[in-house]
């Protein structure tokens, strides 16, 4: 009975040390931290547009954690400053990303934050950024052969706008660019959250 | 007080502990070799007989000739009582290895179809788009779920409850419970793929699974867990192989990282972003890893009829993979809003890797020498080298990805999908392949219908996780020089990866048709297809063990 009781143990401490430092030792250092003044929090709609948003995976191909500029042209493309901590408090979950498929997302309501354009990308990206590789979202519309009143009816490139009917966003797009739109961590963060040291965050390139 | 003098502080404090464990080992002696441990999993006797039940009998015997005859001296022939025993042990998991090993084939199939689906979906955007269920976003989350969890857990848990009662000598106890545990975990992932499609998912990688489901897994696998650790329990053999400490090591860490990250309502924000990667690596590092390495350390010897090479440098393995693989995940945000100190330490910690992997792939090497020739005689063998080296590329890989110069180029892209591709697939997934061709003739009592489609799978796998991983990662390389390069716009970087997208789908689509034709094969023998037997699937030829071996 000793040996697996043995292994057992060593192997619960080498996985509490590896949760004290990945799980519990951020959750000690980032539980005080703040929201920035110029930070608000979601509305309801833009809380139902990050749902839309969670639900179809858009965090597999977008990123929203700009960089330093030691760690790349981010800025240079205006995605932004580089993030910190105080940005995500409202954030349930998390949605940092881990891919660039597509650009970072974190400042999108800064560099586009026309209605139309979102609207009309989703329902095709093709007709405003050639060769893109994002999917069309048409199920996120209706088609219809006229617009009743209160519809949302886009204005598409002539091109890829469909003959003898209108596209009306339906609510989940239109909460969707609400989102979208709100992205905006264009705010200042300086001077950073709490005084003390242990909420000084790592924004500033990781020594 | 400043983190980096609690950092010097602690890395000096474990070094202090490192030196008194290292002194009192030498003491004890732990670090004397210990040929009887490394021979624990033969039949006194056996060492010398080679084994491969996915082979036909002149196959078998070609093998044994290639391998040499056994020492007449040390070898006369497996025990009798031993091989009885054995028999004994594989009859009583049965029930509970073949249903993990039929969901895994069944969610290999359909977690590979997501795949092909999805990789196609990168270069044709406007392919089915129609219905909400079919986006990217939701058929790329089916797919990993599918693989991940549906097949590499299914099988890592078959092989495991099989290994299990073989390497204790003893029945498996409460084989119900086990079974109770797969059909749980399994309605977990059948609820999981049909909520992604709904939209219903948790947001983060890996952890995708709504925590309401996600207590179905927590309780199957307690179950399995209850069943594995009474047969420890139970056991008649003198000491624990390798083998077994990984998978008892291994299930356990499974199931507390699982509860612990997804634990509703704790982490938020950056936080829940480190415990999301802390989650995220260990997946790879403290399940999938260790039980794969743990299968080669039985399968492999096994098969070539000669005991690992160093019993301590494959124990070394074990706990330098216990300490340092559990803290790279932060590698993953390399860059990114969280303290520095955790991105240096995960670093550091993936650099560290490199020791257990030299250990396993130091103690392979040895074990094989002279013998590498064996591999064109088995197939099952093939797989498990195969397995074993790309353990080896991935894992050095993933720790020169890890540093920062690297990092900078490779996060964000595609290249870091074909690392995980190495790892998931070109290992875990070709030695799971490979301990199945071994354990399904035992399991059912018949030869495999058709071996030559055994070599047709390894070569359309191999050749298609090549495809997919040259390709996607000179193209992910590319898309991250493109990104960094300010004077470029972004859809450059988009447009560059074009033609290595399509490349990953021949890829992908060769490893499609490696699954059909092995779930086919496992179909095949299922229905009792082929050729009859001519032998039993044990290979001696003693009258009273093929009795036995027939079963029933």
């Amino acid at each position: 009975m000793e040996n697996e009781v043995k292994l057992a143990a060593g192997a619960m401490v080498t996985l509490a040390a590896a949760t004290a430092v990945l799980v519990v030792l951020p959750y000690i250092q980032v539980r005080d931290v703040s929201a920035p003044p110029g930070l608000k929090p979601y509305s309801a709609a833009e809380l139902r547009g990050r749902e839309v948003y969670i639900a179809n995976g858009c965090v597999y191909c977008h990123s929203q954690q700009p960089r330093d500029k030691s760690f790349g042209p981010d800025a240079e493309r205006g995605w932004g400053r580089a993030s910190v901590p105080g940005d995500y408090v409202f954030d349930k979950p998390h949605l940092l990303g881990s891919m660039r498929t597509g650009p970072d997302l974190f400042n999108i309501g800064v560099r586009q934050p026309s209605k139309d354009w979102q609207l009309g990308h989703l329902y095709q990206p093709r007709a405003y950024v050639p060769g893109s590789i994002m999917p069309a979202y048409p199920f996120l519309f209706e088609l219809k052969a006229s617009a009743a009143p209160g519809d949302e009816v886009l204005k598409l490139p002539p091109d890829f706008a469909p003959k003898g009917q209108v596209v009306v966003a339906k609510p989940e797009a239109l909460d969707l660019v609400k989102y979208l739109q709100a992205l905006n961590h264009s705010y200042p963060v300086l001077p950073p959250e709490p005084a003390g040291a242990a909420a000084k965050p790592a924004a500033a390139p990781a020594s | 007080m400043d983190s980096a003098i609690l950092s010097l502080l602690g890395a000096f404090l474990l070094s202090i502990i490192g030196l008194f464990v290292f002194m009192w080992s030498m003491r004890k002696g732990l670090l004397v070799e210990n040929p009887k441990a490394a021979a624990a999993i033969f039949a006194s006797g056996e060492i010398g007989h080679t084994d491969d039940p996915a082979l036909r009998p002149e196959q078998r015997a070609a093998l044994q000739a290639a391998a040499g005859a056994p020492d007449p001296h040390i070898a006369h022939g497996p025990s009798a009582e031993e091989l009885a025993e054995r028999v004994a042990a594989d009859a009583s998991s049965r029930q509970p290895v073949l249903l993990f090993i039929a969901m895994a084939c069944l969610w290999l199939l359909v977690g590979s179809v997501f795949g092909l689906t999805a990789s196609l979906k990168l270069h044709m955007p406007d392919w089915l788009v129609g219905e909400a269920w079919q986006t990217f976003g939701r058929i790329r989350t089916m797919h990993l779920w599918g693989v991940l969890y549906g097949w590499i857990t299914n099988a890592a848990l078959g092989v495991i409850l099989w290994l299990m009662p073989r390497l204790m000598r003893t029945p498996l106890v409460h084989g119900c419970w086990a079974m109770a545990g797969g059909v749980l975990i399994n309605i977990a992932i059948a609820c999981a793929l049909l909520a992604f499609g709904a939209g219903w998912t948790a947001g983060m990688e890996y952890l995708e699974m709504p925590w309401q489901i996600g207590t179905l897994v927590v309780a199957g696998m307690a179950c399995v867990i209850y069943s594995a650790y009474s047969t420890v329990a139970q056991r008649k053999a003198e000491s624990l192989y390798v083998t077994s400490w990984y998978h008892l090591a291994a299930i356990l860490w499974i199931a507390l990282l699982f509860i612990v990250a997804k634990m509703p309502g704790v982490h938020y924000g950056v936080q829940q972003a480190t415990t999301n990667w802390w989650y995220g690596h260990n997946v790879l590092g403290l399940w999938f890893t260790p039980v794969s390495v743990g299968i080669i350390y039985y399968f492999l010897p096994k098969i070539i009829a000669r005991p690992i090479r160093s019993y301590n440098l494959s124990i070394l393995g074990f706990w330098t993979l216990a300490f340092f693989y559990g803290q790279v995940g932060g590698h993953h945000l390399v860059g990114g809003p969280v303290p520095g100190w955790l991105i240096t330490l995960s670093i550091v910690q993936s650099m560290m890797m490199i020791i257990p992997v030299a250990a396993f792939s130091i103690n392979m090497a040895h074990t094989m020498w002279g013998r590498m020739h064996l591999v064109r005689y088995s197939p099952t063998l093939r797989f498990m080298m195969f397995g074993g080296v790309m353990y080896m590329l991935s894992s050095l890989q993933g720790s020169f990805e890890a540093l920062r110069a690297v990092n900078q180029v490779t996060h964000f892209t595609h290249f870091t999908v074909a690392h995980a591709h190495l790892g998931a697939y070109g290992f875990v997934t070709m030695v799971l392949f490979g301990a199945i061709y071994f354990m399904m003739p035992r399991l059912l009592q018949r030869e495999w219908p058709f071996p030559r489609l055994i070599s047709l799978q390894f070569w359309l796998a191999a050749v298609g996780i090549t495809i997919y991983f040259v390709g996607l990662t000179i193209g992910g390389w590319l898309q991250g020089e493109y990104m960094l390069d300010a004077a470029k716009p972004f859809m450059d970087s988009v447009a560059v990866t074009i033609p290595y997208l399509k490349s990953r789908s021949v890829g992908g689509a060769l490893m499609l048709a490696s699954h059909l034709v092995f779930v086919g094969h496992v179909l095949a023998m299922a229905l009792r297809m082929g050729p009859a037997r001519t032998e039993p699937a044990m290979f001696t030829s003693n009258p009273k063990m093929m009795e036995l071996a027939h079963g029933e």
